[in-house]
């Protein structure tokens, strides 16, 4: 099975049963998988007019009380971005899976990129946080699809698949579990008193209630800048409460949402830090380096953002320098730059996209930057 | 480690033998494989090419680098792929389809009239199951057993009795061709020799 | 009897449906979007529907705001998106009646696209789509319904764009109830809702109301009153018109009626029929038949 049907076939088991989407490669056969297996099971799939509308159609399903998702690659990304933003703002459980390839504007649309990962944190505008993860097979496209879908409904929030097309179009073998053995998070539903629900009060875990529409509870949602019970209040006081809000949410949990996969010396000369797909290219020129006797922690980025900011400052104070291979021109090495904040030497290995890294090219760098 | 390439053109079912060959290694033959595959924007007749890394352990690297394996089912695969086999490699070709070079190297040479054969068979949309079998037998890199077995879910069920005819068929073509007859452990051991 | 006392007596017909907690509303005196806010309510009022299965989603606009007037489960989404999003709420929970309100910036301007292809869908939603003729809230830009010669700050020497024919519009992309009328038309636009509700499908329904503030004021048209006069003197109703002839030209007459009131299945019972009939026992039915 390849990553993309991987991921509607996680989509499935996690319980998500509306797809609003709109054809682009690499990421179409999620679309033609799920458009296949939802009759079967009980819900609807559909091809919309654009992404903007697909977006739009998937905010709409989830306060209509369904689990969804949708699926697209860069154009459609950048699209998708305007309603990116509402789903933040509405605070709205739903998962977005970016196939990607390279970029900007059509680019490469059947080859290989990791572009996005900077407009995943940042696309759409003003000051918000998502979640995002990165699969680096088409087994974990299966798993974290799960995954995204849990942390999405635990912490009412849109969350990203930043995978790619090598992984996406990559065929592998995948286990799929039995259905008993997947644990699922379901949306935290209100049932107190209907007059008293209010969509935005933060319960004791900062998250708050979520109702669906036709239950009576006749709440109000808005873009715009709001109070708990979701009417607008369009003052700089409120925008701090809202946007703070949102933003403490992920961040107070980031250490609950990271997850990484690290490997390697506790004391080492050089971390070498990639996600996706090059995380797999990594791993032999980290074999290489350690045959010329290098010593070298081997870092698996899973989660991207909440980005594992206390861990690498930790690595900080012990590496002589940071390795960061990935499939653009220097995204991710900036956020380990900012972390790294000068204790070590940070070195990105950029690669435009079309393909992904040679091994060796890594290795030469590893080489450089234990030097 | 063994890495091997499909080639031919848009239609001839190419990727569809990466991904009975890799579901047949990975499911039933225990083994690690990672398929990917390359074509060109256009949906039929571009050049068109599977490949499959093969491995005991977990692939890491997705894509192949040196092609101990090439089957190329068009003259246009034939040139675009051919230097890039290994110099002890295994060349595959429809000898109907490719006109080959004279071989350099140690390069093993097997030829199948894997179309013409479909055609008898009935179909010509199966040549890729004949070239399969054959493959399957000159090759051993994966047992003809698997392959049957991985064959329901990646060919149409109405077709599934043709697809099994055309793989054996090309099975057996392909153990004549390497001169067996004989039983499959037999034949093993002369491979790995 | 003191005027305060007598004030507090007199309690808003609607506002067991308002969220009182709101009003003020925003919109300026002379405007009418409010009026047909009333003529919407009048219409949920008779039709006995569930209000708890009743939604309304607004995009953003002068229009755009009355979602969150309304009490009911709404919606106030992003701009021009609040088709789409009304899709994925109503596909999602087929029992719900969705109703979109909003402009005609927002619904044929930036949304255009999703207005035809909702039609062309037969989603089952009702679309209350208020025409002013300019983009209100940005302060009276030129729209895709902004008739030829009517001045507008975007087209300062009168605008020479062709205007959107939206009854035409969307009767060819595919809408089964299709009806304009002005804001004058209170009872008629109640009663178009009415019967919108009654129907399964895609219903369209244009309002022509004032903005008094920017386009009128622009174009030296009076006050709220003088449009009034205007729709009273140059409407004309034209039950099943043709909808070819209903463009609407600077302070001509407005043709308004019912023009289209036919029946097709919708989205959701297409997918069931087709999918049951494709796939047999292996389909499972989606939804509940909502009426």
């Amino acid at each position: 099975m390849d990553g993309d049907y991987a991921i509607a076939e996680g989509a499935l088991a996690a319980g998500c049963r509306f797809f609003g989407g709109y054809p682009i490669t690499p990421s179409t056969e999620t679309a033609e998988r799920f458009s296949e297996r939802i009759p079967e099971v009980g819900g609807v799939f559909i091809q919309m007019e654009d992404e903007l509308a697909a977006m739009a159609s998937l905010i709409g399903a989830v306060w209509g009380g369904k689990k969804a998702m949708s699926v697209t690659s860069g154009p459609g990304f950048s699209l998708m971005m305007e309603n990116l933003g509402l789903a933040a703002m509405m605070e709205t459980p739903l998962v977005l899976a970016n196939v990607q390839r390279g970029g900007p504007s059509t680019g490469l649309p059947t080859l290989t990129g990791q572009q996005d990962m900077m407009q995943a944190r940042w696309g759409s505008h003003g000051d918000y946080e998502i979640i995002a993860l990165s699969p680096d097979s088409p087994q974990e496209c299966f798993d974290l699809t799960i995954e995204a879908f849990n942390l999405s409904e635990t912490y009412r929030v849109p969350t990203l698949i930043m995978t790619d097309e090598c992984v996406g179009h990559m065929h592998e073998k995948v286990v799929i579990p039995p259905a008993e053995e997947i644990e699922l998070v379901e949306r935290k539903w209100y049932n107190g008193p209907k007059e008293k629900y209010m969509p935005y009060a933060p319960d004791s875990d900062g998250i708050p209630f979520m109702v669906k529409a036709g239950d009576g509870y006749r709440f109000h949602t808005t873009g715009l800048t709001h109070d708990e019970r979701g009417y607008p209040v369009i003052n700089a006081e409120q925008q701090d409460i809202c946007v703070r809000h949102m933003v403490e949410k992920i961040n107070n949990n980031a250490e609950k949402i990271i997850r990484m996969d690290e490997e390697g010396t506790d004391d080492p000369d050089v971390v070498v830090l990639s996600y996706g797909i090059t995380a797999r290219i990594a791993v032999k020129a980290v074999q290489g380096a350690r045959k010329k006797g290098i010593k070298v922690k081997n870092i698996r980025l899973i989660t991207i953002w909440p980005f594992p900011e206390k861990r690498i400052k930790e690595l900080a104070h012990k590496a002589k320098a940071f390795v960061v291979p990935e499939i653009n021109y220097g995204q991710i090495v900036l956020e380990v730059e900012r972390c790294v904040s000068g204790m070590a030497k940070v070195i990105g290995v950029p690669h435009c996209g079309g393909g992904v890294h040679n091994p060796d090219h890594i290795l030469n760098v590893i080489k450089e930057a234990a030097k | 480690m063994t890495e091997i390439r499909f080639s031919g053109f848009g239609g001839q079912g190419i990727i569809r033998c990466g991904l009975i060959t890799g579901k047949a290694l990975s499911l039933f033959d225990k083994k690690h494989a990672t398929m990917t595959q390359s074509f060109g924007p256009e949906a039929r007749g571009s050049a068109c090419s599977s490949q499959l890394v093969v491995s005991d352990e977990r692939v890491l690297y997705p894509y192949i680098t040196k092609p101990g394996i090439l089957i190329a089912m068009s003259q246009e695969a034939y040139d675009k792929y051919e230097s890039d086999l290994q110099k002890d490699g295994i060349l595959i070709i429809d000898e109907d389809l490719v006109e080959p070079k004279p071989p350099r190297d140690n390069i093993k040479l097997y030829s199948v009239q894997s179309t013409r054969l479909a055609e008898e068979l009935g179909n010509r949309i199966i040549g890729n199951l004949v070239m399969l079998g054959f493959f399957t037998a000159v090759t051993a890199v994966v047992s003809p057993e698997a392959m049957k077995k991985a064959l329901p879910g990646l060919v149409p069920e109405r077709f599934l009795d043709l697809n099994i005819k055309g793989f054996d068929k090309g099975y057996e073509v392909g153990l004549q061709t390497i001169g067996k007859k004989t039983t499959k452990t037999k034949r093993k051991q002369e491979i790995t020799k | 009897m003191t005027t305060a006392e007598k004030t507090e007596e007199i309690r808003n017909p609607i506002e067991e449906f308002m969220r009182m907690d709101r009003i003020p509303h925003i919109w300026c005196s002379g405007c009418g979007i409010g009026t047909v806010v009333t003529s919407f309510v009048e219409a949920v009022k008779k039709s006995n529907i569930d209000l708890d299965k009743l939604a309304i989603v607004s995009g953003i606009g002068c229009t755009g705001r009355v979602a969150g007037y309304i009490k009911l489960d709404s919606f106030h989404t992003t701009h021009g998106r609040a088709i789409p999003f009304a899709t994925g709420l109503k596909l999602a929970n087929p029992e719900l009646k969705v109703v979109v309100f909003s402009g005609d910036g927002d619904i044929s301007g930036i949304g255009g696209n999703h207005l035809i292809h909702a039609a062309r869908r037969n989603i089952d939603m009702v679309v209350v789509c208020v025409n002013n003729f300019n983009y209100a809230m940005t302060g009276g830009q030129v729209a895709a319904t902004t008739p030829q010669g009517a001045n507008v700050s975007t087209a300062p020497y009168g605008n020479f764009e062709y205007s959107f024919n939206l009854p035409y519009l969307t009767e060819a992309a595919g809408a089964t109830y299709i009806a304009r009328w002005t804001s004058l038309h209170m009872r008629r636009v109640t009663k178009s809702i009415l019967e919108a509700f009654q129907k399964k499908g895609f219903s369209f329904i244009e309002v022509i109301a004032p903005c008094v503030t920017l386009y009128a004021r622009r174009n030296r048209l009076g006050q709220g009153l003088d449009l009034l006069k205007y729709y009273y003197d140059k409407s004309d109703i034209q039950h099943d018109a043709d909808t070819r002839d209903l463009d609407i030209g600077f302070q001509e007459k407005i043709v308004v009626g019912k023009f289209v009131d036919k029946e097709k299945q919708t989205f959701l019972e297409r997918m069931n029929e087709h999918l049951s009939d494709k796939l047999g026992d292996k389909y499972q039915y989606y939804g509940k038949e909502t009426k």
